[in-house]
């Protein structure tokens, strides 16, 4: 059975009681992993309690940073603080230079680009080819789809089917994400994915870009970020007196 | 013709009755797909509880994806808040019933 994943509920980090019913709502509609955005200073007791409350409704959270740097130097120097204390490291690029340092940049999970100022949506074939030699996944939130109609949505589907075709060209995975900020904007993994169908996602891989994907990067970051993790391919497996052994 | 039978949940603040629920399904299908999508649909509300937020809805057993696309962008109602999920799909209105309605 397929375990989905919403990785950026933007729940309320003021509005605990918010908080709780957006992260039950996750867990009824079928979610078994939940990715919450938490601001670069985030304090321990606010992400210990996001976990209890995931875990009181049988869902694993994980912990996202959202970058919004203004230059590409901005973005090294957010990347080296904040790497080893999130999950998740996902870029918002709102000018091409950093779309391009964060497509090349291996520490960056997830890029993402502004769904409704379509000046600003640089995810051409330079930057997936890019994005296709580091580990970046393209981002697409479903807030901004459901939220707005008319010429506004027809253009951001237009877009969206444009960018998944270089996506899909060069390999580089697609995220399905909520984006919600509340339960209105919440739906089912499934009926997610036949949204997804209006710009031209197979269903497979729509279900796809709601399971595996983001699993993959999540197992991957944990890894990394735990204890026995050395380097890419090398991790401890026995320590002190198991050595001898 | 094959079709499908489809159950709804929707979340609102307030009650919403048939009439305006059942604008808003063909409004939707209307706004996403346009006339000609709309007629391929073959969508009938058979079911409705206003006070549970139930509902179940019919279409052609082709066309499940488009309805549920076009459920999932219903988000308001006489300008209020409203979400819908689709809770399962069945062949039968029978089937349907006994895997979300019986008692366990």
């Amino acid at each position: 059975m397929k375990k989905f994943c919403d990785l950026n509920l933007r729940v309320s980090l003021r509005d605990s009681v918010l908080a709780e019913k957006m992260i039950k709502k996750a867990s009824t509609l079928g979610y078994s992993y939940v990715g919450i955005p938490l601001p670069a200073n985030v304090q321990s007791e606010i992400v210990s309690k996001l976990r209890q409350l995931c875990a009181d409704v049988g869902i694993d959270f994980i912990t996202r940073v959202n970058l919004v740097p203004k230059k590409p130097g901005e973005l090294l120097s957010q990347l080296r603080g904040f790497r080893r204390k999130f999950e998740l490291v996902s870029v918002a690029c709102l000018s091409k230079p950093v779309a391009r340092q964060a497509a090349k940049d291996r520490r960056v999970d997830l890029i993402s680009f502004p769904s409704l100022d379509f000046r600003k949506r640089f995810f051409d074939v330079a930057e997936a080819e890019l994005a296709s030699n580091a580990l970046a996944s393209f981002e697409i939130e479903m807030c901004p789809l459901l939220s707005s109609a008319g010429f506004e949505r027809i253009r951001l589907l237009s877009n969206l089917r444009k960018e998944v075709a270089i996506a899909e060209k060069f390999s580089i995975p697609v995220i399905i994400s909520s984006g919600a900020t509340n339960k209105f904007f919440m739906r089912t993994p499934r009926d997610f994915a036949a949204f997804s169908c209006l710009f031209d996602i197979s269903p497979s891989s729509a279900l796809s870009a709601l399971s595996e994907n983001p699993l993959v990067i999540v197992k991957r970051n944990r890894a990394k970020l735990s204890s026995d993790y050395v380097a890419p391919g090398i991790r401890v497996v026995r320590r002190g007196k198991d050595c001898g052994e | 013709m094959r079709r499908r039978y489809l159950l709804l949940k929707i979340e609102s603040l307030q009650e919403i009755d048939e009439k305006d629920f059942r604008n808003a399904v063909w409004d939707a299908v209307l706004r996403l797909f346009g006339e000609y999508g709309a007629s391929k649909t073959g969508i009938a509300l058979i079911d409705y509880d206003v006070a549970k937020k139930y509902a179940i809805i019919r279409c052609a057993h082709t066309e499940v994806d488009m309805v549920r696309a076009s459920l999932a962008s219903i988000t308001e109602i006489n300008a209020k808040p409203v979400a819908t999920y689709v809770l399962g799909v069945s062949g039968t209105l029978k089937s349907l019933r006994r895997k979300f309605f019986s008692p366990q």
